[in-house]
């Protein structure tokens, strides 16, 4: 990981279907730390990670990553974990696992440990489409894990999760932060570590 | 290109798997062709006349069965972000997800044509004229109709939409792949004229249809 790295926007503003969902919104993040961002629901929590990972273009307002990898773009060096979990029902776990360790550029051999950690090593050669949204939530955190960013986007990340699996995750946060990620995250429930709070849009 | 190579190896998997829509768009070629001896009745004559006509509607067909779920399936399973934010420029990605699908669902096509030719009086050289003009076609159809698979997502109508896009694209390619047919069965043209026009319209659409559609794509992101 490269060393001290600072995330920050200033005076973003978000446009969708004619609607200013939100506007003049300033943020930073830094390395080791996290971001909670939270809101009311339609406060535009999703969209200021869409924003940032490049998936939606601002009304307004710029996003500098500092001190990363010069030659990546900001949403090359993101992890983004959505509502929807990029599983195909079709492919095994560890073929869903492997082929994004193939295309985003991690190590086919990380996928058997990330399995591991998050507790699918019993099912690596089930189809995606029989898990539970709570297993098919833990094979996205495993693809976090096989392919090493330094930015993570997280809308939700704790939904579906089990009371284990919650614990199980804010671990995984933890280390990642110790070893100087960051992350932003969208949440209503508490993320179980200590972030820094991001309100947008009035009370929550 | 590991990336790339990933992708394709993926979309073929995902196609040639229960439910995927390798089979599907065979299946549908087959019953096209197979049923049109029985609506033209049992004149030899008229049958080998109309046949390269009819394989090349029933591919045609076969083809825009499947292809409006190019992008469609990425997009509602959160592939396609992933995909967009990756280090792989999304041309690329477009032109490797095309070739998986003409591998999947174009290929079988062209392998069933000798089969189906014997069901429409057509000889050894017909179905060989045919299916090498599908070769040389059906990419084209691919990487055309991938424009109307990408505007398909942007637009958030799938179906019809696609079809009403992509049929009047393909119009050139069916003249062209049934001329260079005709040409080699019963003359008086040379095959070598309209078949080069054929190998050119797919050269063309190998270069636009990638960039079209991540063109789309990038637009329609939201």
């Amino acid at each position: 990981m490269q060393g001290k790295m600072q995330l920050s926007g200033r005076g973003l503003g978000c446009v969708r279907g004619g609607r200013q969902v939100f506007s003049g919104l300033d943020f930073e993040a830094s390395s080791g730390e996290a971001v909670a961002v939270v809101g009311r629901n339609g406060s535009g929590k999703t969209s200021l990670l869409r924003l940032i990972a490049g998936l939606l273009v601002p009304a307004g307002g710029t996003i500098v990553l500092d001190g990363g990898d010069a030659e990546m773009t900001l949403p090359e060096q993101c992890h983004y974990l959505g509502h929807r979990d990029a599983l195909k029902p079709a492919l095994s776990v560890a073929e869903n696992l492997s082929f994004w360790a193939d295309f985003l550029g991690g190590e086919r051999s990380d996928a058997a440990a990330s399995l591991a950690t998050v507790g699918l090593d019993h099912a690596t050669h089930l189809p995606a489409g029989f898990l539970s949204a709570g297993q098919r939530r833990r094979l996205s955190l495993a693809r976090l894990l096989t392919v090493r960013r330094p930015v993570w986007l997280l809308d939700e990340p704790t939904n579906a999760l089990d009371a284990a699996g919650q614990e199980m995750f804010g671990h995984l946060m933890r280390q990642h932060l110790i070893r100087g990620g960051l992350i932003i995250a969208a949440t209503h429930a508490p993320l179980g570590l200590e972030a820094r709070e991001l309100r947008i849009g009035g009370v929550a | 290109m590991t990336a790339l190579s990933a992708l394709i190896r993926r979309d073929i998997r995902i196609a040639l798997r229960v439910g995927g829509g390798a089979l599907i768009g065979v299946l549908f070629f087959l019953t096209v062709v197979v049923l049109m001896p029985f609506a033209v009745g049992p004149d030899l004559a008229l049958l080998s006349r109309l046949g390269p006509a009819i394989l090349w509607l029933g591919a045609l067909l076969a083809s825009l069965l499947t292809l409006d779920r190019l992008f469609m399936a990425d997009h509602e399973d959160g592939s396609l972000d992933l995909i967009t934010m990756s280090r792989t420029p999304l041309e690329l990605a477009c032109a490797a997800k095309a070739l998986a699908h003409w591998l999947a669902a174009g290929l079988p096509l062209i392998v069933a044509t000798p089969v189906l030719g014997l069901l429409l009086n057509l000889d050894m050289v017909a179905t060989g004229a045919v299916a090498l003009t599908l070769l040389a076609g059906t990419p084209a159809l691919t990487f055309t109709g991938m424009i109307g698979a990408a505007l398909a997502v942007t637009l958030h109508r799938g179906g019809l939409l696609m079809a009403v896009l992509v049929l009047p694209l393909s119009i050139p390619v069916l003249i062209f792949g049934v001329a260079a047919s005709q040409a080699a069965i019963v003359g008086p043209m040379t095959f070598g004229a309209p078949f080069s026009i054929l190998c050119a319209l797919s050269l063309v659409s190998l270069v636009i249809g990638p960039f079209a559609a991540a063109a789309s794509l990038k637009h329609g992101l939201d």
